[in-house]
């Protein structure tokens, strides 16, 4: 898998400093995701996963975030140290987004056709009339029914699962080989969510991309990505094939996530484990494993040393040095039994 | 026994902007002829997608909204025929839990000022009385003493919502309406909300009326649940029944969609075709019958009204000759 990676991240960290005040928003992150792979990122608010997906994108204010050590490949190049200039040919070219809020994203004063034909005349050295029937062409791709005449509506006129369809088209547009998905479907309804995450497939295979799917929906993960990512505190926790991390869950973080969510296991009504505690300040690094403090499992090694990832099975990893004691309490449960 | 909270026809119309001098204001029919009954200590679940209404019942049932059509009543006393001091005596007995917890508390407020204003806007003791009150309230919602004299914005998403619990069971209400208390923490905090909630509902015999759209947090903590479409209820039964076999098509749809960590949902596809008709133009009779795969003409013709079919109540022409449901043994564990 790793043989020939369209983005590959290694031993990314990077600090927000603000007066005085010094964040740690990512601490030595690696992973890297194969062409035509869906790696699914998942975390809770404030973890780190928005701020790894606008690293690779190099959109982080340039006065206040820095990368303290690590690269961010992309077919082999290095993204960091790239000037403004020379991510504006990478970003919505050789690579796409998708954010969470279809209607802050689009320009409301512009028709759709002419936000997807800019997008196509900035990368591509294309006509206007080209351009339009390129738009055209992607608006059918995201299957809007009527594209012709609906490439004159303006954002409002769409509803929000057809709003997030145009932003699927602006990103796609220049045929990217990686697309950032960044929450799409978070403020949608479930029955638009489906839609929403079926087209993305879709299209993936249509187009052989590599996706990068960010969310804090595990049932999301479980239905659409090949591989994915735990994250907690700005640091991946655990990482590995969909079916091997819901079958086999080898941190306290992800047990802990797994065993807070409702309607699973837990008796109706009965109570939910919850995760004690709040996510910890990110101003100073910790020695040992961030997540010790909160965790179910932890014992007194966990708190002394920054827990090396280990290789759980193949493909497998967690920074845990608990994860048989964690696999252990988790084996009855019912998403795990469901998998194994 | 007779119901706590009884719903009769209820409607809501809200009158839009005039769009043209020379049409008739539009009228979005928000909520359409819903009757219920609740009883004392059960909680009801109202699910549905944006739109469908049942934020306006919420608030219906409140009385932040007068209805359009229809009667509500609360232990047999039409709350729409009360006086203004007769009716804020009876709000004593209902209160609600909001979804944005930043958004719902006054941020020029500290934490104690905020849970004490009900009970000072209803004299219900000495200024020692309230704060040894409050000191008991933030006890019970599980909020630290030294967090209360934090304004909204120094308190996380999670204890913003304890604050927002510890004002609506300060008066001692019997019921509460929780409009999407959950939907904007992380799981984690919302496993301890949940929890929270489940524990106080036992704890005060309160009867509780559950908003959300997530269908998973409904089937853990609703007896019932009500499923709404374009300001109707379609379907109405035991969360058991309801989650193991959905009768209405929407609701099969619905819980068709949502995305489980289960190894059933990998690749399926699941999304129905096209989208929620606009609640300013629905479609005639059945609300549902242009994404519906067994609709006929009977259905464009006639309203469908919500009767008795297999143990619970489905408002759906075809409820007894559509095809058994797919099950969805990954949602219901209880």
């Amino acid at each position: 898998m790793t043989s020939n990676p369209v983005l590959s991240v290694d031993m990314l960290s990077l600090e927000f400093r603000t007066s005085g005040q010094c964040v740690h928003a990512l601490d030595k992150v690696s992973f890297s995701l194969a062409r035509g792979e869906t790696l699914s990122l998942v975390g809770e608010s404030g973890c780190g996963k928005s701020v790894t997906a606008m690293a690779i994108m190099g959109l982080l204010p340039k006065n206040s975030a820095r990368v303290t050590s690590g690269s961010i490949r992309l077919d082999g190049t290095n993204l960091i140290g790239l000037s403004e200039r020379q991510m504006q040919t990478i970003r919505g070219n050789r690579i796409g987004m998708v954010f969470q809020d279809p209607m802050t994203s689009l320009n409301p004063v512009h028709t759709i056709g002419m936000q997807i034909a800019e997008a196509v005349r900035r990368h591509k050295h294309v006509s206007k009339k080209d351009a339009w029937a390129r738009a055209r062409q992607m608006l059918e791709r995201v299957r809007i029914p009527d594209a012709a005449n609906r490439l004159l509506a303006y954002p409002h006129e769409l509803s929000g699962g057809q709003r997030q369809r145009v932003m699927i088209a602006i990103a796609l547009a220049c045929d990217p080989e990686l697309l950032i998905a960044d929450e799409p479907t978070t403020a949608l309804d479930v029955t638009v969510q489906a839609q929403i995450l079926e087209l993305i497939g879709e299209l993936k295979t249509e187009l052989g991309m590599s996706v990068l799917l960010i969310t804090h929906d595990l049932g999301v993960v479980a239905a659409s990505a090949d591989r994915m990512m735990v994250m907690y505190a700005g640091r991946i926790v655990e990482e590995g094939p969909v079916e091997r991390v819901f079958a086999r869950p080898s941190h306290g973080y992800t047990a802990g996530l797994l065993r807070s969510l409702p309607g699973h296991g837990a008796q109706r009504r009965g109570l939910l484990a919850e995760i004690g505690g709040t996510v910890p300040r990110l101003d100073k690094l910790v020695e040992g494993c961030v997540y010790a403090p909160r965790c179910a499992f932890a014992a007194g090694p966990c708190t002394a040393a920054l827990p090396p990832p280990r290789q759980i099975e193949a493909g497998h990893r967690s920074a845990c040095i608990r994860h048989e004691a964690v696999f252990g309490a988790m084996a009855d449960n019912d998403i795990v039994r469901s998998w194994a | 026994m007779s119901a706590f909270l009884s719903l009769r026809n209820v409607g809501k119309d809200y009158h839009l902007a005039r769009r043209s001098p020379f049409r008739p204001r539009p009228v979005l029919r928000a909520v359409d002829a819903v009757s219920l009954d609740v009883h004392q200590g059960e909680t009801l679940g109202l699910v549905g997608e944006s739109g469908c209404g049942k934020s306006s019942l919420a608030r219906l049932i409140m009385q932040l909204e007068t209805p359009s059509r229809g009667a509500i009543t609360l232990d047999d006393v039409d709350l729409a025929g009360l006086g203004k001091a007769d009716l804020k005596a009876a709000r004593r007995n209902f209160q609600m839990v909001f979804q944005d917890p930043y958004a719902s508390l006054n941020p020029r407020m500290r934490a104690r000022a905020i849970i004490a204003e009900a009970l000072r806007n209803y004299r219900t003791g000495t200024t020692a009385d309230i704060a040894a009150r409050v000191d008991e309230l933030a006890r019970q919602v599980g909020l630290g003493a030294h967090l209360l004299d934090r304004f909204p914005h120094e308190l996380s998403g999670g204890q913003c919502q304890r604050v927002g619990i510890a004002r609506a069971i300060a008066l001692n209400p019997r019921l509460i309406v929780a409009d999407e208390a959950v939907s904007a923490l992380d799981v984690s905090i919302q496993a301890q909300i949940l929890n929270l909630i489940i524990r106080l509902q036992a704890e005060m015999r309160l009867t509780l009326i559950f908003v959300s759209h997530d269908m998973s947090v409904i089937a853990h903590v609703a007896d019932r649940v009500a499923v709404m479409y374009l300001g109707r209820i379609v379907e109405l039964g035991a969360t058991e029944t309801l989650f193991a076999s959905p009768g209405h098509p929407y609701t099969r749809t619905l819980l068709g969609a949502v995305p489980t960590p289960s190894p059933a949902r990998r690749g399926r596809r699941s999304a129905p075709a096209g989208e929620m008709p606009s609640p300013l133009n629905p479609p005639s009779g059945c609300h549902f019958r242009t994404r519906c795969a067994h609709a006929t003409s009977l259905c464009a013709q006639q309203v469908p009204t919500l009767r008795p079919v297999m143990g619970r109540s489905i408002a759906c022409h075809h409820a007894e000759t559509l095809p058994a449901p797919q099950t969805y043994p990954e949602v219901d564990h209880a």
